[in-house]
């Protein structure tokens, strides 16, 4: 038994080395350096943290990326859900989940020219709607990202959807059926409570997804967009082209902690699943 | 009726989210007076709205031979997305598919707290880890080389986590099976493990694949020099004048990822629903 433990510990131990030397030493390091001055290296206290508390950028930065999760999150969940709930009546599923996956095959980087054409000042977007709407240099783009990250996403979501919809024994629904429930109720008193454990994996993982919608951002209106997309992804990518190593290493520190919550989060509620 | 309104409305949001690669292959089969003519409002500051032909006028395949025949740089970039995506693919084979047997069959000390490190590791967004990334790229002398990308690609343990639920899922009796018929332990892993495990290996594949494809965060801050730039960086640089260029280039950067995602769907769908239920 004892040299099977050993087997198992020598599996993993290549992946592991590779694991501490690219992330969990230097993070260490990271931390160390969120607590000292940028120059000289002396101790600094909570000064770095203060700092970037207090930092205008950083500010701005936090309140958007709060407000396009508050946005686009409940959008995402409801809209994939729905297809989910709709792909179930169909015959034609495989071919709509095709169709809904291919964005996230496709490269931000080759929508590029797509999205300047779609949402330039004489683009073919006003074109369609009739209106002079300048969408990458005013608020409205905004709904612009809103709307890359719900494209991206739609399909990755509504396969979870799906995955947690068909884990629901069919035989609750027969029976509701049998006692001459209706599919609204159905859905209200089968389905909703049901999907609940699933629905939360569901929050988190399009929670963290949301963070790549960056590349569409940057890639379409660069390092410093206009300032209603500026997201915590534009600061730390300026202060890495600025070497402001103190900002970072604090910042980091603090996405860390934000992001660790959520996934404990997560953990908890598949520990949950596989009780039940 | 309900089930015509139904596929009507799914068959709408399906058609708004292939559009655009629809988009790019109208784009690519237009000659450069056609593309000139529809994309003048947005380039030469002209008046109206662009215009788009779903169907070109004249169908050409004429900037696409251009770009075949007539773009190194193309090529050079191409063939650097080709390097880092099989690099990495192939190292977490070698690497993530192992630690993901290690930590599904066997039980030893610390093992719980690997595992959670993993999942925590996993669901950090690029920009908590990036500065780490740099630091010991630096002091590796790593930055400005391929390796800089490839090497952090390869230890990312969201592949870990997807083979992990698969192997999970091989019932406990085949393995102990072949262990009482004397098999030894790394023979187990490859000769049982593996082909039983091959629909998680190919899940983890394909969503690995699509992301090395699509890298921009980290090939953008650790590579300076443009000879080594993936495709994903190169697309946005063309200048707007060579739309028709442009188009192709784009294109031949989806296809491969079109190509990967339609042959291996089904393994997609398994990996991305692997997250949310229980095998």
């Amino acid at each position: 038994m004892r040299k099977r433990e050993r087997t198992g510990f020598w599996f993993v131990l290549p992946c592991l080395a590779g694991v501490m030397v690219f992330y969990l030493i230097p993070f260490a390091d990271v931390i160390r350096r969120s607590f000292q001055k940028a120059s000289g290296g002396g101790f600094a206290g909570m000064y770095n943290y203060v700092q970037v508390f207090g930092n205008r950028a950083f500010k701005l930065a936090a309140g958007n990326t709060l407000c396009f999760v508050a946005v686009c999150l409940p959008l995402l969940l409801l809209l994939s859900l729905t297809l989910a709930l709709l792909l179930q009546h169909t015959a034609a599923s495989k071919l709509f989940r095709s169709a809904y996956l291919m964005p996230l095959a496709v490269p931000a980087a080759s929508m590029v020219l797509l999205w300047q054409l779609l949402f330039d000042n004489h683009g073919i977007l006003n074109g369609i709607l009739g209106q002079n709407v300048d969408w990458m240099n005013t608020d409205a783009s905004f709904g612009v990202l809103v709307f890359s990250y719900i494209w991206k996403n739609l399909g990755y979501d509504v396969i979870l959807w799906l995955a947690g919809l068909t884990a629901i024994p069919g035989n609750i629904y027969e029976a509701a059926r049998v006692d001459g429930a209706g599919s609204a109720k159905c859905f209200w008193y089968i389905t909703l409570p049901n999907i609940r454990p699933a629905a939360f994996t569901i929050v988190v993982l399009s929670l963290l997804n949301s963070f790549k919608v960056f590349r569409e951002a940057y890639l379409v209106a660069g390092g410093y967009p206009q300032e209603k997309i500026y997201l915590l992804q534009h600061l730390f990518n300026n202060w890495f082209q600025e070497l402001s190593v103190d900002k970072m290493a604090a910042g980091s520190v603090l996405l860390a902690l934000a992001a660790a919550g959520f996934v404990l989060l997560l953990q908890k509620s598949w520990d949950r699943e596989e009780e039940m | 009726m309900k089930k015509g309104l139904i596929t009507l409305v799914l068959a709408v949001v399906a058609a708004i989210a292939v559009s655009p690669v629809c988009f790019l292959l109208a784009g690519m089969l237009m000659d450069n007076q056609e593309l000139t003519e529809c994309l003048a409002p947005v380039f030469s500051d002209g008046e109206g709205f662009v215009r788009w032909h779903i169907i070109p006028r004249y169908p050409t395949l004429q900037n696409l031979v251009e770009l075949l025949l007539d773009a190194p740089e193309f090529f050079q970039m191409f063939w650097n997305s080709v390097k880092i995506t099989v690099c990495i693919l192939g190292g977490q084979l070698v690497f993530g598919m192992t630690a993901a047997w290690g930590l599904a069959r066997y039980q030893f000390r610390g093992k719980k707290v690997v595992y959670m490190l993993f999942i925590v590791l996993m669901m950090m967004p690029f920009q908590v880890t990036m500065l780490s990334e740099y630091l010991v790229l630096d002091s590796l002398r790593l930055m400005d080389t391929l390796s800089a990308v490839i090497l952090p690609g390869i230890f990312s343990t969201f592949p870990v986590f997807i083979m992990y639920r698969f192997f999970c899922s091989i019932p406990k009796s085949i393995i102990e099976a072949a262990r009482i018929d004397g098999a030894g332990e790394f023979r187990i892993f490859l000769s049982m493990g593996l082909p039983l495990g091959s629909a998680g290996i190919l899940s983890s594949l394909v969503l690995s694949f699509l992301e090395c494809w699509n890298m921009i965060e980290r090939p953008m801050l650790f590579l300076k020099s443009k000879e080594l730039w993936p495709l994903s960086l190169f697309l946005p640089q063309i200048k707007a004048g060579r739309a028709g260029f442009a188009f192709c280039a784009s294109l031949m950067a989806v296809l491969p990822a079109i190509f990967v995602f339609l042959s291996g769907q089904d393994y997609l769908e398994q990996g991305i629903a692997s997250a949310a239920a229980k095998e």
